[in-house]
């Protein structure tokens, strides 16, 4: 049986004339699976009991809720989604004052291999669909109360652009849940070709994981710096009008030693000149095997401030949900996933 | 907006195309641009498909580019990429990437097709100083052993995690890795292959005390 939940309109469209459905239903079948939240075909009372029976014998709604909660001592949540195949992904809830912000998961695992990732030391296990993507934001238990929408969580968005772009089609369109982009904010690592397809077909912000100016430095970091050196990608974000609503972000983790230095304030000057943009400044959590370390509060403060005397915008992110492995960089699966004993090495 | 940009694609004609094993191929363009050993190429069939990325395959001082493939039946490329015949054109972007092969000591570690780089760089003449280890299932996986057996006689280490064979180590490289001691820590490794791969082997290297700034990356995406 194929999900309904994570179609866009044009493909319920097909659905709707595959069946032998009138055109309108598309439209109606939309505003149940992301407006009313439907859980069950046969609640769709609009339809007729012909055309729901149609739609009963291959299709089901699709919707999964979380098979699991962790609560913070600081009111953070981490949410575990049963995803296909039997995997599962991750994602984070995070309650403030005016924000409630949840970080969503667009793949399971995630290929790039940042020296500094959870999720990364994982590896890669499947592509979200859009559906599932979604399915994170409709299925949280406190749905209506979130503001805003990151994707940060497992897996590298723009290695899954596709369906990272039809989920924010289903959360920013009329006939989908009609959130504001501005509520969106999308990383990336700098898959350039991609990057350039997201800026272009969508509103929502873009976050760059940066970490390090330097190209030797980043290669050794993150090895995306071997095909999309840095700076190719900042010169792409300067081909691009974002206007005065849409942002763009630079995360960056510190390390003690290793880009916390005055080099890096100067580095950081030079490779955002001309951009404007803001440095979130990220706090190191610990992972096993890392070599790195992460710099000092003061170390941080220290070069929030150098890099504000340059005239570089910075924010310093409270870190969230460390004691329960759902800060930036902790979520993972990996103690759940099964010996692959098809693997060559 | 402007329009998108992506990495300018050229016509190459293809020279020659081989199944080197079931579903497994390589194939041979003409050379059209200088290139590093260990860059990669942007390809794709027509000039308005998004491109996919492969190390070249083939040494520097030749007059075509080789690229190593094998077929992923859920993909969009490699599937028409093993159609192609002698003559065929497909679009080629210039050489990039800065996963580059050098002179000093090295040790090279790949699974699967992750060893065309390393093909490249040995190809032109930086195979000196080098020990390939090269992980697969089956011993017909281990593509250019002849090459490498004879350049690099002991330095080539090959495992096959399935079936085993005469030369060929039987279970797994990472298994291997975290039985070693003394692991050189001052020279260069480069990984290549999928990140599961990657990541796991850096791990080891980096809890046998491998500076990190000494383990370079190259992941298949």
């Amino acid at each position: 049986m194929e999900a309904l939940f994570g179609k866009t309109l044009e493909e319920l469209k097909i659905v709707a004339a595959e069946n032998g459905l009138p055109g309108f239903t598309a439209k109606q079948m939309a505003q149940w699976l992301y407006t009313k939240g439907v859980s069950d075909i046969d609640d769709m009372t609009n339809l007729s009991k012909d055309a729901r029976d149609r739609l009963k014998e291959k299709y089901i709604i699709g919707r999964v809720a979380p098979s699991k909660v962790q609560a913070s001592v600081d009111g953070t949540k981490k949410y575990l989604y049963p995803a296909q195949k039997g995997l599962f992904i991750e994602a984070a809830y995070i309650p403030e004052k005016e924000r409630h912000t949840l970080c969503i998961s667009s793949q399971i695992g995630c290929k790039m291999g940042c020296l500094f990732c959870m999720t990364g030391k994982q590896g890669f296990q499947g592509q979200l669909t859009a559906g599932e993507i979604v399915n994170q934001v409709i299925s949280l238990p406190e749905s209506d109360q979130l503001t805003n929408i990151v994707y940060m969580g497992m897996g590298e968005p723009m290695d899954n652009v596709e369906n990272v772009l039809k989920s924010l089609e289903i959360f920013t369109s009329d006939w989908g849940m009609g959130w504001s982009p501005r509520r969106f904010n999308v990383s990336t690592i700098g898959v350039e070709p991609a990057m350039r397809r997201f800026i272009e077909e969508s509103d929502a912000h873009l976050a760059i994981s940066l970490h390090t100016p330097f190209n030797e430095e980043r290669k050794k970091l993150m090895p995306i710096e071997q095909v999309y050196p840095i700076e190719e990608v900042i010169d792409s974000l300067k081909e691009y009008d974002f206007g005065r609503q849409r942002r763009i972000s630079f995360e960056y983790i510190m390390f003690d030693g290793v880009n916390d230095t005055p080099a890096h304030v100067k580095g950081l000057t030079k490779l955002l000149n001309g951009i404007r943009c803001r440095i979130n400044l990220i706090r190191f959590h610990p992972i096993p095997d890392s070599p790195l370390r992460g710099s000092s509060d003061e170390k941080i403060k220290w070069f929030s401030d150098q890099l504000n005397r340059k005239g570089l915008t910075t924010t310093i992110r409270r870190s969230r949900g460390e004691d329960i492995y759902a800060a930036c960089g902790l979520l993972s699966t990996k103690n759940m996933l099964k010996e692959d004993t098809e693997k060559d090495y | 907006m402007p329009q998108r940009k992506q990495k300018e694609l050229f016509p190459a004609k293809v020279l020659t195309k081989e199944e080197i094993s079931p579903g497994v191929f390589t194939l041979c363009t003409e050379r059209t641009f200088d290139f590093i050993p260990g860059q990669v190429v942007a390809v794709a069939l027509t000039a308005d498909e998004e491109p996919r990325l492969y190390s070249i395959a083939s040494g520097n001082n030749t007059g075509h580019i080789r690229i190593l493939f094998d077929i992923n039946p859920a993909g969009s490329l490699t599937p028409r990429l093993a159609q192609l015949n002698p003559g065929d054109e497909l679009m080629m972007s210039e050489p990039f990437g800065r996963f580059l092969g050098t002179k000093d000591p090295a040790w090279w570690i790949a699974t699967g097709t992750g060893v065309a780089p390393f093909i490249s760089m040995s190809e032109s003449g930086l195979i000196q100083n080098k020990k390939l280890i090269h992980g697969a299932r089956t011993p017909k996986e281990f593509w250019f052993s002849e090459h490498f057996s004879s350049s690099l006689d002991d330095n080539y280490v090959r495992f096959a995690t399935r079936e085993t064979a005469p030369g060929i180590r039987s279970g797994r490289l990472t298994q291997w890795l975290k039985e070693q001691n003394n692991l050189p820590n001052n020279i260069k490794y480069y990984l290549c292959g999928n990140a599961n791969m990657v990541v796991d082997v850096r791990d080891i290297l980096v809890n046998k005390g491998i500076p990190y700034d000494n383990i370079i990356a190259e992941i298949y995406f």
